[in-house]
């Protein structure tokens, strides 16, 4: 028998459903040493800003974090496409030692010149937080000559976790908001927020408020744009997805502008259906909405139907392994896999708090795992002990998956098809179908019967 | 067209890097280390590094990489990260159990000062480390250099750390392969194997980043150089290091440490590339070289032959690292061809400046060079002046698309394609994928390009 120790600061981090105590332990700092999935407070605000698509975004740093994260998430624009070129200050040795405040400053002022963006984010990394630049002075300096917002983001990479880095990325969207003309707008408005437009997400998500009566004040951050942002105080609700990500924003603009705001998913059916009918709800003198929403619904549901049908009859019983980044994604996610018939067999986040453990509790069946802040040693042996058919996660675990033989969904930023919405049920209910009886697996030792017996018997036991 | 921001107007740019052509030096050192068997690398700094760099890794190799980090909080930054080392490098050893933890530094932990040696010496003292397990370091700050330098750092730390002077001279012969796919470190091995030729490569990433689908994930995977290779990299009569950048810190480090000679050598990129390899290994060793190798030699050759005319007075545009841009720079040369633009990042120094002018003396136009350029400067000179092929990392892609340029995928990250981590280009079996590749981009070009009266079948 294989044994996998677990530290004990993490036991409680791991839960079975049906055992007692429910201790779910989360929202810790990860523990030294660990090979966690998670990102740094730069990658929370930079995921966060980066579809903001005429805006300049300036890394200043070393050359690392800009490159990293050029052009890798696939949040699409109708226009500018300015978000997807890397600019860095590129810091060097004598930058660090005397300062690179100069050099920020000339960055900065040659590239409004060149590019003319409607707004800058200058992204601080960890060094700057170390060597002490005073980001925010030299921000307003080119902000006041160049006529343009120039918005610090306080993102130095080990002040926090990635959370904390959504919120440096709403403090700087907070910046924008309220700057705007709103007379124009419609009392019946929303802003979109924490949809970033990944294979053109939002753009269908748009399309179906179009379509029930409900303007569209902005989106944010997916195919963003910096007028629309400085007007989003106009609108007259906020509805948010990803809630980690914008609800330090909704409750701010709730604080400062009286703007209330609904958490929504846009995965799946049901909670699809929701977002829609919840937003109607909000508008209850406007009763059309209401039944513009019933009406879509119905015709996107009975569009989509007859191929689910099909869908789910290759795939009723399959079992599935979710690891994704927030909480909320999950409950969705498992949702929309009962959909198609499926068991969720192991569920975790990188992010997810207390409340959303239970949730999560109450929504899995008896015996499903649920995991925060894993690692693959914990992920590949609770896989294989539930037998999984499926996992869903993002880039660092898809060859994990592959490794031990079976299907593979990414949910994350490299989607290529569109997910949300009823048209992406129908892709995701594709791609899981396409994944899961792909041909391949059955050459995979673990389909052929050929795998090395001990590994099913893998434990997990506290090493100390 | 997403690089329509890019002019035809160059301004000297000081403070400002755009579309960068290198990256920072931990991926590198990283990289390094998955080339060492049952090797955790672990990142001291903050989350996101490793995070970003496994991720890279993962897209570019489309396998698992494994490494940790030391979560640095706001209080590791201000009172440094020794607390946080310790607690780490006792987390590994009890949860993953590695055989050595390589530790690399980051620009936060270089710049509050941490001393990596102590640290580890503290966490030996306090029983963390187990016996006949190792934690080996090298200093890679993220604003020196470049990940080539990162990758040569953690190399010469294997020598530093493991390689042990005296005892009997052996027959083995070190290599040092340069900052290589895994494919081309198993062309290595093979070329030496088939010259008969005992070897110790370091570092490895054959078995490691280009493994099998086997039905289980394995957190060590069954290739890279292990401990007790490296220790005896002290007793080889000789080093070469392939790739100056990359590989001539550790050789030379080995020289001084275990008078093991070393000599360094371009790497073994196209027809003389790897003759000088092969020609110096037989030196070194006094082997023979076999038939196989020389029939591997003739096929390359009577391709070129075979094709010539497709070759010569073509201009191509290079982006890369410096090692490969240096061999790679002299193989399009030898073809007839007129590398024209010349392009990394990296800060390659005098030295490799001189030689790379040197490579292109007799080509018939201006070329451009520059060192520690990035993508948008050569953007600017394929548009001020055109090539027929660009060759480069997948960001090159864009480029290409634009000025609608044939192109080929060389160097790092390949996000886009696979191929790299399993077909070697290194050796004169490599060398015959490159003329392969170059003659698909140039002649597809052709034939898309060809009238209906102009399109030939036989070509």
């Amino acid at each position: 028998m294989t044994t996998i120790p677990i530290l004990k600061e993490r036991e409680e981090q791991i839960y079975r459903k049906g055992s007692e105590p429910f201790n779910m332990q989360c929202e810790k700092h990860s523990l030294a040493g660990s090979v966690s999935q998670r990102a740094c407070v730069f990658c929370g605000s930079r995921v966060v800003l980066y579809p903001v698509a005429d805006a300049l975004h300036l890394i200043h740093g070393p050359i690392g974090c800009a490159a990293y994260t050029w052009d890798i998430r696939g949040a699409l624009s109708s226009g500018p496409e300015l978000h997807r070129l890397s600019f860095s200050t590129d810091l060097q040795e004598r930058d660090v030692i005397f300062g690179a405040e100069k050099k920020l400053y000339a960055a900065l002022t040659e590239l409004i010149e060149q590019y003319q963006p409607k707004a800058a984010f200058v992204y601080s990394t960890c060094i700057v937080g170390i060597i002490g630049d005073d980001v925010e002075a030299v921000c307003r300096k080119v902000g006041k000559e160049a006529g343009i917002p120039v918005l610090p983001v306080h993102s130095e990479g080990f002040k926090g976790t990635k959370k904390d880095g959504y919120k440096a990325a709403c403090d700087a969207l907070a910046q924008l908001i309220g700057t705007g003309e709103t007379a124009d707008i419609s009392p019946i408005s929303i802003n979109i927020m924490g949809e970033f437009n990944i294979g053109g997400e939002a753009w269908m998500i748009k399309d179906y408020y179009r379509k029930i009566g409900v303007d569209v004040v902005s989106i944010m951050t997916g195919d963003g744009r910096v007028a629309d942002i400085k007007r989003a105080h106009g609108a007259k609700l906020n509805v948010v997805q990803c809630s980690g990500s914008m609800t330090p924003l909704a409750e701010m603009m709730k604080e400062k502008y009286g703007i209330p705001f609904i958490r929504v998913s846009y995965f799946g059916i049901e909670d699809m259906a929701k977002a829609l009918y919840d937003v109607a709800e909000h508008f209850p003198d406007q009763p059309e909405i209401m039944e513009k929403a019933q009406e879509l619904v119905r015709s996107e549901v009975n569009r989509i139907y007859p191929e689910l049908v099909k869908i789910r009859e290759q795939v009723s019983g399959k079992r599935a392994a979710i690891y994704v980044g927030g909480a909320f994604k999950a409950f969705s996610l498992i949702k929309a896999l009962r959909n198609l018939g499926m068991e969720v067999v192991l569920a975790g986040s990188q992010t997810g708090n207390e409340k959303d453990y239970e949730i999560l509790r109450d929504m899995c069946n008896d015996g499903t795992v649920i995991l925060d802040d894993a690692n693959p040693l914990e992920l590949s042996k609770y896989i294989i002990e539930k037998n999984a058919d499926l996992f869903i996660g993002g880039v660092k675990e898809r060859p994990i998956a592959y490794k031990m033989g079976i299907g593979f969904c990414d949910h994350n930023h490299e989607r290529k098809t569109p997910l949300a919405g009823f048209e992406g049920m129908l892709n995701f209910a594709k791609e899981i179908f396409n994944t899961v009886t792909s041909p391949v697996w059955q050459f995979a030792p673990h389909r052929s019967g050929n795998e090395p017996e001990q590994l099913r018997n893998v434990v997990i036991q506290p090493s100390k | 067209m997403l690089l329509k921001h890019t002019t035809t107007k160059i301004k000297e740019r000081s403070a400002l890097t755009v579309n960068p052509a290198k990256t920072c030096q931990p991926i590198g050192a990283m990289y390094a280390a998955l080339g060492i068997h049952g090797c955790l690398p672990h990142s001291h700094g903050s989350q996101g590094c490793y995070a970003y760099h496994r991720s890279a890794l993962t897209r570019h190799y489309k396998e698992p990489v494994m490494a940790a980090t030391s979560a640095f909080t706001e209080g590791s930054s201000v009172f440094g990260g020794q607390a946080n080392l310790v607690q780490a490098i006792d987390n590994m050893f009890t949860v993953y159990k590695p055989d050595v933890i390589a530790v690399h530094t980051t620009c936060l932990s270089e710049t509050i000062g941490d001393d990596i040696p102590q640290i580890a010496s503290k966490a030996a003292a306090g029983g963390k480390v187990p016996e006949g397990k190792y934690v080996i370091h090298a200093n890679t700050p993220s604003y020196v250099g470049s990940h080539v330098t990162g990758f040569s750092n953690m190399t010469k730390a294997m020598v530093d750390y493991f390689a042990e002077p005296g005892g009997e001279k052996t027959k083995t012969v070190n290599i040092v392969p340069g900052y290589v796919e895994p494919s081309d470190m198993e062309e290595i091995k093979r070329i030496c194997a088939a010259m008969g030729i005992p070897i110790i490569m370091f570092p490895d990433t054959s078995g490691v980043l280009n493994g099998p689908l086997t039905g289980h994930f394995k957190m060590y995977p069954d290739g890279g150089v292990k401990i007790d290779a490296l220790k005896k990299t002290g007793q080889s009569m000789g080093t070469l290091a392939l790739g100056n950048l990359a590989s001539s810190a550790a050789g030379f480090a080995l020289d001084s440490k275990c008078k093991v000679p070393c000599k360094v050598l371009d790497l073994p990129i196209g027809l003389t590339g790897t003759d000088m390899f092969i020609d110096a290994l037989r030196t070194m060793t006094g082997e023979n070289v076999p038939d196989s190798l020389m029939f591997e030699r003739g096929q390359m050759m009577d391709i070129i032959s075979d094709m010539h005319q497709y070759f010569y007075g073509k201009k191509v545009g290079l982006v890369g690292d410096p090692d490969q841009l240096l061999a790679l720079t002299k193989f399009l040369v030898s073809l007839d061809m007129v590398p024209t633009h010349i392009v990394t990042g990296s800060p390659a120094g005098k030295k490799f400046e001189a030689e790379l002018r040197e490579a292109v003396k007799d080509v018939p136009c201006d070329v451009n060079i520059k060192l520690g350029g990035d993508m948008y400067l050569f953007h600017q000179w394929v548009k001020n002046d055109p090539v027929d092929l660009v060759i480069g990392n997948t960001y090159v892609k864009y480029i290409a698309k634009d000025e609608d340029i044939p192109y080929i995928r060389y160097g790092f990250p390949i996000y886009d394609r696979i191929g790299h981590s399993y077909l070697p280009t290194v050796g004169y079996r490599g060398g015959i994928m490159m003329l392969e590749k170059i003659l698909n981009a140039l002649m597809d070009r052709q034939d898309r390009d060809a009238t209906d009266v102009n399109m030939e079948l036989v070509m």
